[in-house]
Order: C-alpha cells, then sequence, then structure tokens
C-alpha cells in the first residue's frame, strides 16, 4: 500500500508559519487562475479549463475517500449528476413564467409538474440541495454498506452496481426527467443572466476556481489532525482500529457523504458550464476515469488529484481531438503504466521516490513516513507479507 | 396461470443461466485469487468474435456445414479466451497479487485497450504487436543473458524502444502496404452470428408456452460447464490444488503447491468459462465491442450474493436473480396483484418497476436488503482466514 501520507504532529510556530505559507500559495495559485489565464487563453480554452477545474473538484473527493481512507468508489458519477441535475431542475422550471412547465414534458403527455420538482422553485432549497441530496445518498448507500464490514473490492462493485442502477433509473424514467436526452441548461437565465452567454460563464468559471480552493482546504483540514490519521488508520489495518476500540463504520459514512457532498457541488457546476446534464455522466467509464485521475496524480496527495485532473483531461482533450481512435488505447495504457510503475502517482513519486533519492546523494537516511515504518520492522514486515501472501 | 407461471420461471431460469455462466468464471478467479477481473466482459466480448469468425469459416464450406459451426467455435471461444487470459495473468496480474483495488483498475486498463482492439484490429496491427513481441523479449532475453541482474530502468528503455519500433512498423504497413493491411477485420458496428437452423424455433408446449431452443441449447451448456467445472475440480490433481490454494494459500505453498501455476492456471480456466459465455451469447443477440458491459455488472452481482469459494452460492444466486428480474421486469408480478381484490397499492407499485431497466433497480435494492443480513453472501467461507 502507499506509505506515504502519515501527518507529522508539527510543533506550534512551525506549524503555524507552514499553513500562512500554504494558504498564501492557494490564495495565490486561485488569482493567477482568476486573473491571468483569462487574458491569456481563449473563451473556447477557457471554458475547457472551467470544466476540468470542476472535475478536479470531484476528484479532490475521490482522494479523500480512496487516497486516504482506502474506499474505491467506481460510482461517484452518481453523486455528480445528482448535484448536476439539481442545478438544472432549478434552472428549467425558474427560466419559464408562471403555470408553464418545461417543454419536453408535453412530449411524454405530463401535464402537471411532478412533485419532487416542487421544491427547486426556490433557489436556497437548490443551493442546499446540489450538495446534501449526494451527500444524503452516499451517507445512506455507505451506511447500509459500511455497517456489515462489506469493504475491498465488494464495496467498488456494490458502488458500481449502484452506479448502473441510477443510469437505469434516470435514462428510464422520461416523463419525469427527461430521461436519455438529459435537462439542457445553456438557455435558462440564472438569477437574470443568460447561463449560455459568456458574461455568465466567466463568472462560473471564477465560482469553480472559488469551490476548487475551498474544496482543498475542506479537504485539507479533514486530513490534517485527529480525523486524518483515524482515516488513515482504516485505510492501512481497519481490524487493527477496531481492536483499539473505534467503530470505523461512522467515520466511513461520514467521509463517504463528505465526498459525494464535493462531487455534487462540482457536478453542478460542471453541468452549467457544458450546458447540458444527462445520464452519460452516470456512464461507468467516466466514473473509473474519476479514479484514475487520482492515480496518474498521486493517492493521497491532494495537490496531486487536481493536477492530474486537469492534466489528464487536458491530454485526453488535446489527443482525441487529433486522433479519436487511439483514445483508447492510450489511457488503457494510463491506467496499467500508473498501476505497476507507479503507484504513487506522479506527486507521489516526486514527494517520496525523488526526495528520498536525493536524501542519499547527500548520506542520510530515507525519510520516515509510516509510523510503525511496516517495511524496516522484520517482525511486522513479516506479518504483513504474510497477509499479502494470502490475497 | 400455471402456464404463464411455468413460461415465466422458464425465462428467469434462463436469464440466470446466462448470468450463471457469465460469473462461473468470474467466481472462480475471484475466489481463488481475490482478484475482480473488470476484463472479463471483454474476454467474453473475444469469445463472443471468435464465433463470429468461424461461423463465417463454415460459411465458406456450404450451407450443411454451417449447421455444426457452434461445435467448432465452443472449444475455439474457449481457447482464444483463456489464451489471452493467461497473458493477461502472466503479464499484469501476477505483479499485483495483495492489491485488488490496484487490480481492478489495471483489468480496466486491459478492458479498454480489448475494447478498440476489435474495433481496429487489421493485419498492419497484428504485424506491429508481432514486432513488438519479439522485440521486447527477445531484447530481454539477451539483457539476463548478458547482466546478472536487468535493471528496472532498461527495461523501461526496451520497452519504449520496442514500442516506437512497433508503431512506427505499423503505421508504416497501415499506410504502403495496400488496403488487404489496413482493412480493420471487424467493422465497428456490431456484427450478426446467425445460429445454427436447428436452433431457430422453439419447443411448443400446450396453446401458448414456447421454449425457444436457443435459450435451451444454453440452459445445457451451463449445466455442461457446471459440471465440467465440478468434475475438474473435485476430481482432478489440479482442481485438488486449486481448492487448497483457495483454502489457504500459504500452507498450500509449504506443502510444495506451485501457486504460481496454479494462479496463472485458473485464470486461464476463468477466462475461457468467460469466452464460452461471449459464444452462447451470440444466439441471443448481435456481438460488438461493448457486448460484455451488458452483462458484466450483473455477473457482479451474482458473485457477491452467492459468496466467494462455493459454486453452489453462484447456482443459487444467479437463478433468485434472474428469476426475480424477469418476474418483476416481465410485469407478472404487477399482473398477479392486479388481479387480486384490494392489492391495488402493491399492483401499482409493481408496475412502476415493470420494464427491464428499472427490474434491475428494484433487483439492486433487495441485493442490498440481503446484504444487510448475509453480508458475505449466502455461503460465505468461514474460519478464521476470512478476515485477513
Amino acid at each position: 500500500m502507499a506509505t506515504d501520507t502519515f501527518v507529522r504532529p508539527k510543533k506550534g510556530r512551525q506549524a503555524h508559519q507552514r499553513l500562512l505559507v500554504e494558504v498564501g500559495l492557494v490564495i495565490a495559485i486561485a488569482l493567477v487562475l482568476i486573473l491571468v489565464i483569462p487574458a491569456v487563453v481563449s473563451g473556447f480554452r477557457l471554458g475547457l479549463l472551467g470544466r476540468f477545474l470542476a472535475l478536479a473538484i470531484v476528484a479532490l473527493g475521490i482522494d479523500l475517500i480512496w487516497g486516504f481512507t482506502g474506499l474505491l468508489s467506481l460510482g461517484h458519477g452518481i453523486f455528480f449528476a445528482l448535484g448536476g441535475y439539481a442545478l438544472a431542475m432549478y434552472l428549467q422550471i425558474n427560466t419559464l413564467g408562471d403555470g408553464e412547465l418545461p417543454e419536453f414534458f408535453s412530449l411524454y403527455g405530463v401535464t402537471e409538474l411532478p412533485w419532487f420538482w416542487q421544491p427547486f422553485y426556490s433557489l436556497p432549497f437548490t443551493l442546499l440541495a446540489v450538495f446534501i441530496i449526494p451527500a444524503v445518498v452516499a451517507g445512506v448507500l455507505g451506511y447500509l454498506v459500511f455497517r456489515n464490514r462489506i469493504r475491498g473490492v465488494y464495496f467498488s462493485i456494490l458502488t458500481q452496481a449502484a452506479l448502473v442502477v441510477f443510469f437505469n433509473f434516470f435514462n428510464g424514467q422520461q416523463e419525469l426527467i427527461n430521461g436519455t436526452n438529459g435537462l439542457k441548461t445553456d438557455t435558462s437565465t440564472f438569477l437574470g443572466v443568460e447561463v449560455g452567454s459568456s458574461s455568465a460563464q466567466f463568472n462560473f468559471y471564477i465560482l469553480t476556481v472559488v469551490f476548487l480552493a475551498l474544496a482543498y482546504a475542506l479537504c485539507r483540514w479533514l486530513t490534517s489532525g485527529r480525523f486524518g490519521r483515524m482515516l488513515i488508520a482504516i485505510r492501512d489495518d481497519e481490524n487493527r482500529m477496531r481492536f483499539s476500540g473505534y467503530d470505523p463504520t461512522g467515520f466511513k459514512v461520514l467521509v463517504f457523504a463528505v465526498s459525494g457532498a464535493i462531487a455534487g457541488i462540482a457536478g453542478a457546476l460542471y453541468t452549467v458550464q457544458s450546458g447540458i446534464v444527462s445520464p452519460q455522466y452516470m456512464d461507468i467509464a467516466f466514473s473509473i476515469e474519476m479514479v484514475i485521475w487520482v492515480a496518474v496524480g498521486g493517492r493521497a496527495t491532494l495537490v496531486g488529484a487536481i493536477l492530474g485532473a486537469v492534466f489528464v483531461n487536458l491530454g485526453r482533450s488535446l489527443l482525441s481531438e487529433s486522433f479519436p481512435e487511439i483514445w483508447l488505447f492510450f489511457q488503457g495504457a494510463l491506467f496499467l503504466l500508473v498501476v505497476t510503475a507507479l503507484p504513487d502517482g506522479v506527486v507521489g513519486w516526486l514527494r517520496y521516490r525523488l526526495s528520498d533519492r536525493f536524501r542519499r546523494w547527500f548520506g542520510r537516511s530515507r525519510s520516515v513516513v509510516t509510523p510503525p515504518l511496516l517495511e524496516l520492522d522484520p517482525d511486522v514486515g513479516a506479518e504483513k507479507r504474510e497477509a499479502i501472501d494470502k490475497r | 396461470m400455471i402456464e404463464g407461471l411455468i413460461g415465466g420461471l422458464f425465462n428467469g431460469i434462463s436469464i440466470g443461466a446466462v448470468l450463471l455462466i457469465v460469473a462461473l468464471g468470474l467466481a472462480i478467479v475471484f475466489g481463488l485469487m481475490g482478484v475482480i477481473n473488470l476484463a472479463h466482459g471483454e474476454l467474453m466480448m473475444l469469445g463472443a468474435y471468435t464465433t463470429y469468425v468461424v461461423q463465417n469459416g463454415f460459411k465458406a464450406m456450404g450451407e450443411s456445414a454451417l449447421n455444426f459451426y457452434i461445435f467448432a467455435a465452443l472449444p475455439l471461444s474457449f481457447l482464444v479466451a483463456a489464451l489471452v487470459g493467461l497473458a493477461l495473468e502472466r503479464g499484469v496480474i501476477r505483479y499485483l497479487y495483495g492489491r485488488p483495488l490496484e487490480t481492478l483498475l489495471a483489468t480496466w486498463g486491459v478492458s479498454l485497450i480489448l475494447r478498440q482492439f476489435v474495433r481496429s484490429v487489421n493485419w498492419a496491427m497484428i504485424v506491429g504487436l508481432v514486432v513488438l513481441c519479439g522485440l521486447f523479449f527477445g531484447g530481454r532475453w539477451v539483457l539476463q543473458r548478458s547482466q546478472r541482474q536487468v535493471a528496472g530502468w532498461m527495461t523501461a528503455v526496451l520497452l519504449t524502444l520496442s514500442v516506437a519500433i512497433a508503431v512506427a512498423v505499423g503505421l508504416l504497413l497501415n499506410q504502403n502496404a495496400g488496403v488487404a493491411f489496413s482493412r480493420p477485420w471487424f467493422s465497428a458496428r456490431n456484427v450478426d452470428v446467425t445460429p445454427p437452423t436447428w436452433l431457430r424455433g422453439g419447443l411448443a408446449l400446450g396453446t401458448t408456452l414456447q421454449f425457444p431452443y436457443a435459450r435451451l441449447f444454453i440452459i445445457v451448456l451451463t449445466i455442461a460447464c457446471l459440471a465440467g467445472v465440478y468434475w475438474f475440480l473435485q476430481r482432478s490433481a489440479w482442481g485438488l490444488r486449486i481448492r487448497a490454494v483457495t483454502q489457504n494459500r500459504s500452507m498450500s505453498a509449504c506443502l510444495g503447491i506451485p501457486t504460481e501455476q496454479v494462479d496463472a492456471l485458473t485464470f486461464a480456466l476463468g477466462s475461457g468459462l468467460a469466452g464460452i459465455a461471449g459464444c452462447a451469447v451470440t444466439l441471443l443477440g448481435s456481438v460488438g465491442p461493448n457486448l460484455g458491459s451488458n452483462y458484466i455488472v450483473d455477473a457482479f452481482m451474482v458473485v457477491v450474493v452467492g459468496g466467494v469459494g462455493k459454486l453452489v452460492g453462484s447456482i443459487v444466486a444467479a437463478l433468485v436473480i434472474g428469476i426475480v428480474t424477469y418476474l418483476v421486469g416481465s410485469g407478472t408480478l404487477a399482473l398477479l396483484f392486479t388481479s387480486a381484490e384490494g392489492l391495488q397499492p402493491l399492483a401499482a407499485f409493481f408496475t412502476f418497476f415493470a420494464t427491464t431497466s428499472m427490474a434491475k433497480v428494484m433487483v439492486f435494492a433487495l441485493i442490498i436488503t440481503f446484504l444487510q443480513f448475509k453480508p458475505a453472501g449466502m455461503f460465505p467461507q468461514k474460519g478464521r482466514t476470512v478476515e485477513a
């Protein structure tokens, strides 16, 4: 497993200084993204970047549960799409006059707004629903699964099945949410501005950057300190944590729900920037791709998740523009390469392997990252190897 | 009423048989190695394409030969899928034991590659692949002869070089060697396999009941596969070794069982069964690169519900899931409650779920409920090793 993320407790003043530096860095990068980048790149590319940054927010959520807690969810498309649908439903019904229905309803002979559309007339409700609905769905699903100590690949398969189920549900319900066609947001108005217009798109871009920074701050806060150490303990040895008197279920449910909420916000931001939300967001492949962004960037490194999401998508849009037919080959090879050759991802490799190499050149010992350094302790090491052999 | 019930049961069982034949290989591999193979569906697809090729070969031999292509296609599909599975195990998965989540992602990568492979495979690509294998394995052989230990970076350089040369050769052939080299073997569109004449139509029973021969054939094939696997696992020497490694890997290794060979063999066996499943489903619909993904998630559910390490769990789970899916999805249950007095809300409830896709929603909800009571499946493994 990854041997990376022991959060070392730092002495008061030094920690404070480091925190200030980090906050300064995040704000500086956000300002560059907001002020400099729009002046340099064209509107089309800026729109792409905005979408990639929205995807980077999901990647942060996945890193939280996979990188830090060891739960591999293959179903994050559910939460992503739920957030997108919540916002799109608000936009659909608030663009119309009183008593009118969205156009597609007449195609299926629906004359009255279905009950679950009603609350979306209200903006505050919608803004809450964007992250609370995904969080609740994730929490319920997580509770039902984790309560029974279902974990590992079982959990992954169940999330994938849940994804297929949600896809079928949204895809099949033509008369409730327009099924396969999805909901378009381009021509609707949000707070009096047309969503598809360039000024609105620019505002959404800024909003995305702000939310990315906020999501980073949230994940950083959650993964440092006591809660973060709990998550890492669950990842590295859940039984041992249980024997120490903690119940992992609550922590896992909570972190899964938070991750779902983050995905919901990302979905809403992505939806308004791409102009449509459809069941395609719950494609099996899309959800697995989210995981690979994190794997490429580096598990359990939050920066890695963001960079992975942005650069893999950038590479995808460049490559699939010029050679659409080899993109799948390339993507498959990326999966294989990252998993076999770069298990810590690019950022993880830079941070641990390369820095270790430097340390060796200067005659220092390896940096110690995992608390009871499993690899170096002969007894523990043997035990761990045995556990691995048993699999 | 009785006829409707029997018909429903038959359809449910036939859905369950398809699920079971898909899940069988998956269950064996998962039981032994704890590895989830997301490329299982693509191995199925390879089996289906093999069937298509065999069928075309027999078509060239004449109409009378066409009736029997399926008996050649079944072993060939098994063989092709098993060989690809073997290569997959030797090339990728054996480096990832003990990291089940990474294995999941790696096999997904393989499945993407396989899907694109059948879309764009042509002679130029085959030549490129042969060149790649020749250069890489030849180079590694030379390195191993000359060096005491081959460093990681040498392998990386060798791999990069061979890939570059192979891609260059492939592209050159593709552009300059004429249509014979650059024409894809299969079009990107789905292809159709025509069942032999004796599998068309159905067995009529009474006035309304009809059992299609193709479905009956799949049920028989599933039973035959089950019997074969059962015999292999319970009666043969290698089956004994597989069962021993499934129970306790370290102990088996101590007693001299070659666990690596057991792993490779089991993986090949599981993949081969996927190939047979692929051959079977060609009787039901057209063959395309995405054929596998239609079945794979349901097959996973069979493994989860059935529990690991026991075939009987998979059998029961597949049948139950198949029957429930059919009864809900076809509206049989809804109809049953509509006729009864006082059960109208229930009837409305089941009518809402009476489509194939909505039936999946309901089955998933039932599976989650089931797992609340039996988290490890119907027939869980017992003992101290389970928790590790």
